[in-house]
């Protein structure tokens, strides 16, 4: 119990003095997720979009796989992308591997299952609103998709969030690709991992406290500028 | 206006899981004015509707029309009886069809306001669809069908579960539609309806036509005895 009020003051501690580690740490785990979090948004909202509204012999399959991805365990995410990135694989020219990079990349494979399901299944109840009336007006696939991604934008935001949620709390696979090196591929979730491993938990606890708030702070801006839960607005 | 018409459906099928709901039909929709499609609750009404604008996958027959289906399916609109509002204000509701044709946002929003002043929704514009009361949406339902100038439109039942003053509200806005030359196919259960609307009308009954005519001697001299006892209000099974 003693760690736990010690850590909740050195973050407070932390957070005050402006610490010049925890901003870069705080700093570069908001990059990668957010760019993670963008890049992951505009493969998956496309996609559920057209799982949506196509009919094709294997959707049911691919939707299927889709869920089950959600459960992708991030260590064998981070793995796969380590191998494809080291020296000796296919992409290993690039030279990626240890980098912010890479840690987006993975944070991708990760969050794109979760935010294509989510987005599907509400973009199906859309559809299911909407389908007389876009079939009445003899819209295009194009157009259907685009009708259906800008009407459930707010509950898109849900599923952006889920996406947030989960790669912001990510440690297994940007360890592996990201290695946690200072001042290049540290970012909270490997320094709580790294302070642990020291046995410090009282700045391990400290920089939990600081990640819960940013996410939750994150999460609370979005929902205000999104202005989800007013009146009349979805 | 475009020449749609005549419709012809011959011999046209309409299956719901393996039970013909409607069909075999053989119909010439020609000419102009509001022809009315009564009958009983499953008597196919809603899908010969939807058969003849292209919405209902035909088992069987044909439906062909004076132009080619894609111009066809460009200049016919559908009203349905449960309105079917888009996530977006009355103005954007208004102006979707014009942005799925190419018009430029300004142009479209003018023409929806315009349209929204003359259904009555001017006061309302930036107000969510889905918020709207049954009658405005009814109302909504029906400028949107129309703002794109349609040559015909089917209607669902429009004036389901509205009260008086809705309905005649719809009524006075199907009445311009017609004087600016629109044909106007329409379903409803509202005897009084019919009789004030009706120009022709076709009775429906096992998903057959039973009975068709002008409206006059539909109503005044039914043929069979299923109209007569539809008239009266009888249950006709």
């Amino acid at each position: 119990m003693g760690d736990l009020w010690l850590g909740i003051w050195q973050a407070c501690v932390l957070v005050a003095s402006a610490d010049a580690d925890l901003i870069e740490i705080s700093l570069r785990s908001l990059q990668v997720t957010l760019t993670a979090l963008v890049l992951a948004s505009c493969l998956a909202f496309p996609l559920a979009a057209l799982l949506t509204v196509r009919r094709f012999r294997s959707r049911r399959l691919v939707i299927a796989v889709l869920n089950a991805l959600m459960g992708l365990p991030p260590v064998v995410v981070g793995l796969l992308v380590y191998v494809l990135l080291s020296r000796a694989g296919p992409f290993g020219v690039l030279g990626l591997l240890f980098t912010p990079t890479a840690m987006i990349i993975a944070q991708v494979i990760i969050i794109v299952p979760l935010i294509a399901s989510v987005a599907h299944q509400s973009l199906r109840d859309l559809w299911h609103d909407y389908h007389d009336l876009l079939i009445s007006l003899n819209v295009t696939q194009w157009q259907k998709m685009r009708t259906l991604l800008w009407d459930a934008r707010r509950a898109l935001l849900t599923a952006a969030l889920a996406g947030f949620g989960r790669a912001m709390g990510e440690v297994g696979a940007i360890m592996i690709v990201g290695g946690n090196i200072d001042h290049a591929t540290r970012v909270l979730t490997t320094a709580i991992a790294l302070e642990t491993g020291r046995g410090d938990f009282a700045l391990a606890l400290a920089l939990g406290f600081v990640l819960i708030a940013m996410t939750v702070l994150i999460n609370l801006a979005i929902h205000w500028l999104g202005r989800t839960e007013r009146e009349g607005r979805w | 206006m475009t020449q749609l018409l005549p419709l012809v459906l011959q011999n046209a099928t309409a299956r719901y899981r393996r039970t013909t709901v409607v069909g075999p039909i053989d119909l010439t929709l020609d000419g102009t004015g509001i022809t009315v499609v009564l009958g009983p609750n499953g008597s196919g009404k809603t899908s010969l509707l939807r058969m003849m604008h292209g919405t209902a996958r035909l088992a069987g027959g044909s439906v062909t029309w004076a132009c080619d289906m894609a111009t066809a399916r460009a200049n016919q609109a559908f009203v349905f009886q449960q309105p079917i509002m888009l996530r977006r204000s009355v103005l954007e509701n208004l102006a979707y069809p014009l942005r799925l044709r190419g018009l430029n946002k300004r142009k479209a929003l003018d023409q929806a306001t315009d349209w929204a002043d003359r259904v009555g929704l001017g006061a309302i514009l930036t107000r969510p669809a889905p918020v709207l009361s049954g009658g405005e949406q009814q109302k909504l339902a029906l400028a949107r069908a129309l703002i794109t100038a349609p040559t015909l439109v089917f209607l669902d039942e429009p004036c389901a579960a509205l009260d008086g003053k809705a309905t005649r509200e719809i009524e006075t806005i199907l009445t311009e539609a017609l004087a600016a030359g629109t044909r106007l196919v329409l379903t409803t259960h509202d005897m009084g309806q019919a009789r004030r609307l009706a120009d022709n009308v076709i009775f429906l009954l096992h998903g057959k036509i039973h009975e068709r005519g002008c409206a006059k001697s539909f109503f005044d001299y039914p043929k069979t005895p299923e109209a007569r006892a539809f008239l009266k209000g009888d249950i006709v099974e």
